[in-house]
């Protein structure tokens, strides 16, 4: 399982794994759910596209991200984010469809890219997917506390003067550099299981960003390392485990937050005559997330 | 004159029997979807229609393991899918996509797993690219009664709680004043697009059905804030869209490169994105026209 070719495999899928925990937890904030899943697989026209022009896959499905990106964030600023969304997103994949049925390219490599090949990864795609993995947090460490506030207090961003619209872009652009670095090993339609499940686990352990962030990392490391280990034995699709784990990791959060919210509601009852109005408030601040 | 209309119609398009097919069943799906849809798109559950048409290929994967008719893993998958979705609290706006996320990746995976088996236990390599993309000229003409019983559901449901579904989509506040039980509305709402969506996913692809579901009822409710008319538009435009695009792809076999037809879908996709962009201008213009102080639905 560490021998020699695999070890490209678990360096590419730790860096993959921390910039899905990082612009995953950006995701969770935002609600941007469809959109970090309809980038990835809007990029997949990338792939078909390059494969039938030959070039580099990578710089392919980077092209379409970035272009899919910006797409809904034109769309939706004339209409409904969610029906920009669905638009831009089958758009490419028609697009898609048609570059691939110009190319001669066998079906399971379709597969793979579309599910993720976690044994394809070379250790020529190392570089790139650092750089790219680079990129992308340092965006997120640069624009830190504005995409915060701008996430969950788009007014109060405003007042501060942190143009909304721009924040918007940012973030889609941060998305689609996510997704072409993460799609040719887990796959295009399972990298939002990454995105979404790790942070939303983590953001019901806490509610203070920085630690819920490095949970959300933790988690999705542990998730794509599992997922790997779990693949190799059973040589079943790396995407399947990837999808089930970020399901029970969900679940687990949801879980965690009603037994939190059971025993925090029992203490603010027994503790109400003591706290009155004011303990209550906190308690609310608290659940609406807003100790930024 | 009939040159021109040889030009438009390649000889043979109307005596094919895979072309009737397409034209009919693709027609009954566009319609459906487009009625269907235009809740889908009031409601905010684009991405819930989205994903249920993906976990539906989960159903289909299934079916091709197990040896059941497709049909059946494609609407049972979907509806229980909608179930889940519906349990685990998509009725609520903040969360909601997060939850349909959680559903689809879990879905997702589960095809992946199913593909696999499909494609390493039986030899159908190209099974993978069937369920996704879907291929409009190779339905059986067999599967045409059954499209047009789902077809009924999906409809009927719609059209039972119409009035309700509208109230409790544009006021939930209110309707819930009025004695409409919302949460059971919105999950019967669920249940419809899940039958048209995996209907649709089944017969013309994923891709097509989410274009189906979004795109035509989008650009209907752009061009008028009545509902009932504007979900007349997405029915017409889905229609012409999926009609236009079999037509187009079916006269593309004589487009270069040689004897190589285009995609259905990508013609479909294509021609309703540009109805969506083509609708904007005009929806400008009605809504202006709609008197101030009468309750409109807001454009798409």
């Amino acid at each position: 399982m560490f021998s020699g070719f695999m070890v490209s495999t678990w360096t590419v899928a730790s860096i993959v794994a921390v910039v899905a925990g990082v612009v995953g937890f950006f995701v969770v904030l935002r609600g941007a759910a469809f959109v970090a899943d309809a980038v990835p697989q809007g990029a997949f026209a990338g792939a078909a596209g390059a494969s039938l022009l030959g070039i580099n896959t990578l710089i392919g499905v980077g092209v379409a991200a970035l272009l899919g990106a910006l797409g809904i964030g034109w769309l939706s600023r004339r209409g409904r984010r969610d029906v920009a969304t669905a638009l831009a997103l089958v758009v490419m994949l028609g697009l898609g469809a048609l570059f691939l049925s110009f190319s001669v390219q066998y079906a399971p490599e379709i597969y793979s890219l579309l599910f993720g090949e976690v044994l394809g990864v070379s250790a020529t795609e190392i570089a790139p997917v650092a750089i790219l993995a680079a990129l992308c947090t340092g965006a997120i460490l640069l624009f830190y506390r504005p995409l915060l506030i701008s996430s969950l207090m788009p007014e109060l961003a405003e007042a501060r003067g942190v143009r909304a619209q721009r924040m918007e872009l940012l973030f889609l652009i941060v998305v689609a550099l996510a997704t072409s670095l993460t799609l040719p090993v887990v796959g295009a339609l399972l990298i939002f299981s990454l995105m979404i499940g790790p942070p939303a686990a983590a953001r019901s352990v806490t509610d203070r960003p920085l630690p819920a962030m490095l949970a959300s990392v933790l988690i999705a490391l542990a998730v794509v390392w599992v997922s790997i280990a779990a693949a190799y034995e059973t040589n079943w699709p790396v995407g399947f485990f990837v999808g089930a784990l970020g399901a029970v990791c969900y679940a687990a959060g949801r879980g965690w937050a009603a037994i939190r919210r059971h025993r925090g509601g029992a203490a603010w009852r027994h503790g109400r005559g003591a706290r009155g109005p004011s303990g209550a408030q906190e308690h609310g601040l608290q659940a609406a997330n807003v100790r930024v | 004159m009939p040159d021109l209309l040889r030009l438009i119609v390649e000889p043979g398009f109307f005596f094919s029997e895979p072309v009737q097919v397409a034209l009919i069943a693709g027609g009954i799906v566009a319609v459906v979807s487009g009625i269907v849809g235009s809740f889908a798109v009031l409601r905010g559950q684009s991405y819930a229609g989205h994903a249920l048409a993906d976990i539906s290929v989960t159903g289909g994967s299934a079916s091709y393991l197990v040896g059941i008719s497709p049909l059946w893993g494609f609407v049972g998958v979907g509806v229980l899918a909608a179930g889940v979705m519906d349990m685990i609290g998509v009725q609520r706006p903040r969360g909601r996509d997060l939850a349909t996320g959680i559903v689809r990746g879990t879905g997702l995976g589960l095809a992946a797993l199913f593909l696999y088996w499909d494609t390493t236990h039986t030899s159908t390599t190209g099974a993978t690219i069937t369920i996704l993309f879907g291929s409009m000229f190779t339905i059986s003409s067999s599967i045409l009664p059954v499209i047009g019983v789902f077809s009924v559901v999906a409809l009927g449901i719609v059209a039972v709680l119409y009035r309700p579904l509208l109230l409790s989509s544009v006021a939930a506040d209110l309707a819930a004043v009025r004695g409409i039980r919302v949460r059971l509305v919105g999950a019967m709402c669920l249940v419809a697009i899940a039958v048209a969506v995996s209907l649709s996913a089944m017969t013309i692809g994923a891709i097509l059905s989410t274009a189906l579901l979004v795109g035509p009822a989008a650009t209907g409710l752009r061009l008028t804030s009545r509902p009932g008319l504007a979900m007349t538009w997405a029915a017409v435009i889905g229609l012409a869209a999926t009609w236009l695009g079999v037509l187009l792809a079916y006269d593309s076999f004589y487009w270069p490169p040689e004897q190589h037809g285009w995609p259905v879908s990508f013609f479909v996709v294509t021609l309703i994105f540009l109805f969506y962009l083509l609708a904007s201008p005009v929806g400008r213009r009605t809504a202006r026209r709609v008197p101030a102080g009468r309750p409109g639905l807001a454009g798409g």
